[in-house]
């Protein structure tokens, strides 16, 4: 680790905008000729769903995450530079953490290396939470869904967002490599430039656009690497691949990307306020950037994410061919709830009342959309239709789609009479399993940065590396 | 009147977070952004109206760096809960597409 007291310029890598989305690995090897402090990856998002958190399952393939973490510890030691990860695993809920673990332990062993490695834990504890709750010290996000002790009891998980601080904390103690559970993308890459008092608007900023690796180009091809300068007084980017620009639009344009508000980003300890954020061409594929401010915040809140069982789930797809139906599809569709709603109740008494789900797509008329569909006319010739079976258990999801199945087939309309087929059908019920809902929106108000985020520091490999300070 | 779908560079929708929907209007020169931003057409109550929300629910920007126009508004459905017809926000754009620019 760097023990410069002043130094002028540091120089961040970020490999890719997730582990596991890959990049080109002549990209990196460029970005390391070019002399990184350090490198930084994000390794989850709740941007794939709420199933990710609550099953424990990732997005991304295993061996893709294995991919990407063996070329970028491998860069990383090469260099005798720190690796930080962070939201490891999708959800960096536990069960992704220890996988995200195995896989780095795996790829060390295989490469023969040794290092200090940091985990950061950050799921959380329910009963935690529910004091801390009862102490007013979570609070809602806007918009947020209502929020009690009971949600916190029915999640399935439930993991803090965590700050640069973490991250500090395990460098300061010695660590080559952090692993992190859930942490803010741009903590990740914002820890290093703030231990070294770096401008925090610059610092945030600079982490913002790295965070997504060479996602703020001009002529985005694949996922790949992105490059930071930054100074005391502004930093350039651009990205190693020499065919990638940078154009102060790119970039301004960059912070609008998955944020609610392009010039406010809210972190833990405070705000990145962008307003006065200049951007400068330095050549055709770098640019400068400067005015950035960072507005520290009275109180220092953690983000909660958390997913709980929704039921599970049947699903059925089918189409309909015939104009006829097409043109009373509302009609034919509104029967089709109420006969089935008798047939369940005829099947299953009042074993089931309030506990199942029917809900119905049509794709041809508002399947994107639904209500808020301003095109009202089908202009289609034909309907793709997707019902959706949702029970407290797999089995009752599955008969529900035989259910739904049959009475959907032969639904008869004035128009013919005698048995009609009025549904094609590719394939029968598909179980889906298990179907997760992000249940909180809220913040949490730790007695210190660290509190929800414990860490482990091991010995991987043999020997403690010698002179290895960069 | 020109169609916003053939001026802007890039219409788009996406998450932001499970809670919240964002739209971006990006364009390739300043002279169509400044057009567009100048006429007036495209502004928070448009935004409401075409999502049956209340304009005070919406959050709109113009962002002269980025030649970009955008609004963000709360999630009809929570992303990935059951009903949602779309994980990541990205295909709620299409009504935006047919704005009138003068």
């Amino acid at each position: 680790m760097m023990h410069q007291p002043s130094l002028d310029e540091l120089r961040i890598l970020s490999p890719t905008g997730v582990c596991g989305s890959g990049f080109s690995e002549q990209s990196l090897e460029t970005g390391l000729s070019m002399l990184p402090h350090f490198i930084g990856c994000d390794a989850g998002s709740t941007d794939p769903g709420p199933e990710y958190l609550g099953s424990g399952a990732t997005a991304f393939p295993v061996e893709a995450i294995t991919r990407d973490l063996g070329l970028m510890l491998s860069g990383a030691r090469r260099l005798g530079i720190p690796l930080l990860i962070g939201s490891a695993g999708t959800g960096g809920g536990d069960i992704q953490l220890d996988l995200v673990r195995g896989i780095l332990l795996e790829v060390a062993k295989k490469q023969g290396l040794s290092f200090n490695l940091a985990v950061i834990h950050s799921e959380q504890d329910k009963d935690f939470l529910i004091e801390k709750l009862r102490q007013g010290r979570i609070t809602p996000l806007e918009p947020a869904p209502p929020f009690d002790e009971e949600v916190i009891q029915r999640s399935a998980h439930i993991v803090g967002m965590m700050g640069a601080e973490p991250f500090i904390r395990a460098l300061e103690g010695g660590a080559d490599v952090v692993l992190a559970g859930r942490a803010s993308d741009t903590a990740i890459f914002a820890s290093v430039p703030l231990m070294h008092g770096f401008s925090p608007g610059l610092a945030w900023h600079a982490a913002k656009i790295l965070e997504c690796g060479a996602a703020a180009v001009v002529n985005r091809k694949s996922p790949d690497c992105m490059f930071v300068w930054l100074r005391r007084d502004h930093f350039l980017v651009a990205a190693p691949d020499p065919d990638l620009r940078c154009t102060p639009q790119s970039i301004a344009s960059h912070s609008l990307y998955e944020n609610a508000d392009p010039f406010r980003l809210i972190e833990c300890s405070g705000t990145l306020d962008l307003s006065a954020a200049q951007y400068v061409a330095v050549d055709d594929r770098t640019v400068k950037v400067s005015g950035s401010l960072f507005e520290h915040a009275k109180r220092y809140t953690v983000k909660l994410e958390g997913a709980e069982l929704s039921g599970f789930q049947s699903i059925l797809i089918g189409s309909v061919r015939d104009p006829l139906i097409i043109g009373q599809i509302d009609d034919w569709m509104a029967r089709l709830k109420m006969r089935i709603a008798a047939r369940v109740k005829m099947v299953f008494g009042d074993t089931l009342v309030g506990r199942w789900n029917l809900g119905v797509r049509i794709y041809g008329k508002n399947g994107t959309m639904g209500e808020l569909e301003p095109v009202q006319e089908i202009r289609s010739h034909e309907l793709c239709l997707v019902f959706e079976m949702t029970a407290p258990t797999q089995k009752i999801a599955h008969s529900l789609a035989g259910i739904v199945r049959h009475q959907a087939l032969h639904l008869p309309i004035p128009e013919w009479s005698g048995l009609i087929t009025a549904v094609a059908l590719p394939y029968n019920a598909l179980d889906r399993g298990p179907i997760y809902r992000f249940n909180m929106n809220q913040v949490l108000e730790p007695s210190d940065p660290f509190e929800m985020f414990p860490m482990e520091l091991i010995r991987v490999g043999a020997q403690p590396e010698q002179g290895k300070a960069s | 009147m020109t169609r916003l779908a053939s001026l802007a560079r890039l219409i788009r929708s996406k998450n932001a977070g499970p809670f919240v929907l964002t739209f971006d209007i990006m364009f390739d020169d300043p002279q169509t952004y400044q057009r567009v931003r100048d006429s007036g057409v495209l502004n928070r109550d448009t935004v409401a109206s075409l999502y049956s929300i209340a304009p005070a629910k919406v959050q709109f920007f113009y962002c002269d760096h980025a030649l970009a126009v955008k609004a963000s508004i709360p999630r009809p459905i929570i992303q990935g809960d059951v009903g949602d017809s779309d994980g990541h926000g990205g295909q709620q754009y299409a009504p935006l597409m047919d704005i009138e620019i003068p």
